[in-house]
C-alpha cells in the first residue's frame, strides 16, 4: 500500500513539469531585450526592430578570425536546420570593436553567414550599456606597433524568444542539435 | 624482355620513391572572410618521427603576415594570444581547428575564393618546412 502511495505521488510530482531545455533557462534571470545601436547600415536601430522574431544575441567583433565565426558558422547551420522557419529567427552580432567595425565591414561579415544574421554596433556608452545589462564583459588591448590590437568578449550567446524576453543560454554553439531543438520549441510557442 | 625491362624499371621507380613522410599534414583549410580580414587556418599535423617536433610558425606568398594563435576561453570569454611554438611529441598529433589554435593570416596579396587552394609554408624548430595546400573553405562551413 506504503509502495502505491509513493507511486502515485512520484507520478503527481512529475505532472505538470515541462521537460527540461537542451539550453541552460535563464528566463526571468535577465532583462528583456532592448538596446540602442546602429545597423549595418549606420542607421540607429533598437530591439524593437526585432519584436516578432526570435533573437540570438552574441557579441564578437570582426578581426576575430577563429572563435566569432565559428560561433557565427554553428549558428547558421543550426538556422538551416531549420529550413523556411530560419526566417523568424534573427541572430544579432554586436560587434564591440566599433572603431575598426565600420557600417559596410560589419555588412559584409553578417552576410556571409547568411541572411538571417544582423552586423550591429554602437558607442563606447551604448556597447558598456549592453554588455552589463547581460552581465558580460568586453575589452580593447593595446594596439601594436601595427595598429592590430586584441579584443576579449563574451562567449555566450542569448537566446530572446518573439517578445523579446530572454529564455536561454547557449553556452556551446557547437551542439547542433541541442540548439535546434530548443529554437524548434520556441518556434512552436507562436 | 620487354617485360622485363618493364618490371625492372618499376622497381627502380618503387626503390626511389621516398619512404612515408615523417610529418604528415591533413585536413588543412582557411576559413574565408570577406574583404581583408583576417582568416584563420587549421590542420592536423601528426608527427611520425622519433623525436620531438615543435611548430615554430608558418607563412604564406598569399598573407603578407602569418601568425601562431590561441584562442583562449576563461569565465566566459574568450580572447586570442600569439604563441611561439607548440610541440608535438613522437608520434603524436596537433590538432589546430577551430576555437582552440589557429594560423592567423592577415593582409591578403590576393583576392581568395572558396575551393582555391593556398601554400602555407608550415617551420618548425628541428625539422625542415614543410609547405602544405590547405584550401579555402567559405564562412558558414
Amino acid at each position: 500500500m506504503k509502495r502505491w502511495i509513493l507511486v502515485v505521488l512520484l507520478l503527481l510530482a512529475g505532472c505538470g513539469q515541462r521537460p527540461d531545455w537542451h539550453l541552460r533557462n535563464i528566463e526571468g534571470l535577465m532583462p528583456d531585450l532592448a538596446f540602442q545601436l546602429t545597423d549595418s547600415q549606420g542607421r540607429a536601430v533598437t530591439a524593437d526592430r526585432f519584436r516578432g522574431k526570435i533573437s540570438l544575441l552574441y557579441f564578437g567583433y570582426t578581426h576575430c578570425p577563429d572563435v566569432c565565426p565559428t560561433t557565427l558558422s554553428d549558428l547558421a547551420r543550426a538556422l538551416r536546420r531549420l529550413g523556411p522557419d530560419a526566417d523568424q529567427v534573427r541572430i544579432l552580432f554586436v560587434s564591440v570593436d566599433p572603431a575598426r567595425d565600420k557600417p559596410g565591414v560589419l555588412g559584409r561579415y553578417a552576410a556571409a553567414f547568411g541572411p538571417q544574421v544582423r552586423g550591429l554596433t554602437g558607442s563606447q556608452d551604448a556597447l558598456r550599456q549592453l554588455t552589463r545589462r547581460y552581465r558580460v564583459s568586453f575589452g580593447l588591448g593595446k594596439p601594436d606597433t601595427q595598429g592590430n590590437y586584441e579584443v576579449s568578449h563574451s562567449s555566450a550567446v542569448f537566446v530572446f524568444d518573439r517578445r523579446g524576453r530572454v529564455r536561454l543560454l547557449d553556452t556551446d554553439s557547437g551542439d547542433t542539435e541541442a540548439l535546434v531543438a530548443d529554437l524548434r520549441r520556441l518556434l512552436k510557442e507562436g | 624482355m620487354r617485360r622485363f625491362v618493364l618490371l625492372n624499371l618499376l622497381s627502380w621507380w618503387c626503390l626511389a620513391l621516398p619512404a612515408a613522410p615523417a610529418i604528415q599534414v591533413h585536413d588543412a583549410w582557411i576559413r574565408l572572410l570577406p574583404g581583408d580580414l583576417p582568416l584563420a587556418g587549421y590542420c592536423t599535423l601528426v608527427n611520425g618521427t622519433d623525436h620531438r617536433l615543435r611548430l615554430t610558425g608558418a607563412a604564406s606568398p598569399a598573407f603578407r603576415q602569418v601568425m601562431l594563435h590561441q584562442s583562449i576561453h576563461r569565465h566566459g570569454t574568450s580572447r586570442m594570444q600569439a604563441v611561439h611554438g607548440i610541440d608535438i611529441p613522437p608520434g603524436g598529433e596537433l590538432r589546430i581547428r577551430p576555437g582552440g589554435y589557429h594560423l592567423m593570416l592577415m593582409g591578403r596579396r590576393r583576392a581568395l575564393h572558396p575551393g582555391d587552394r593556398v601554400r602555407v609554408e608550415l617551420r618548425f624548430r628541428n625539422s625542415a618546412p614543410l609547405r602544405i595546400p590547405f584550401e579555402v573553405r567559405s564562412a558558414t562551413e
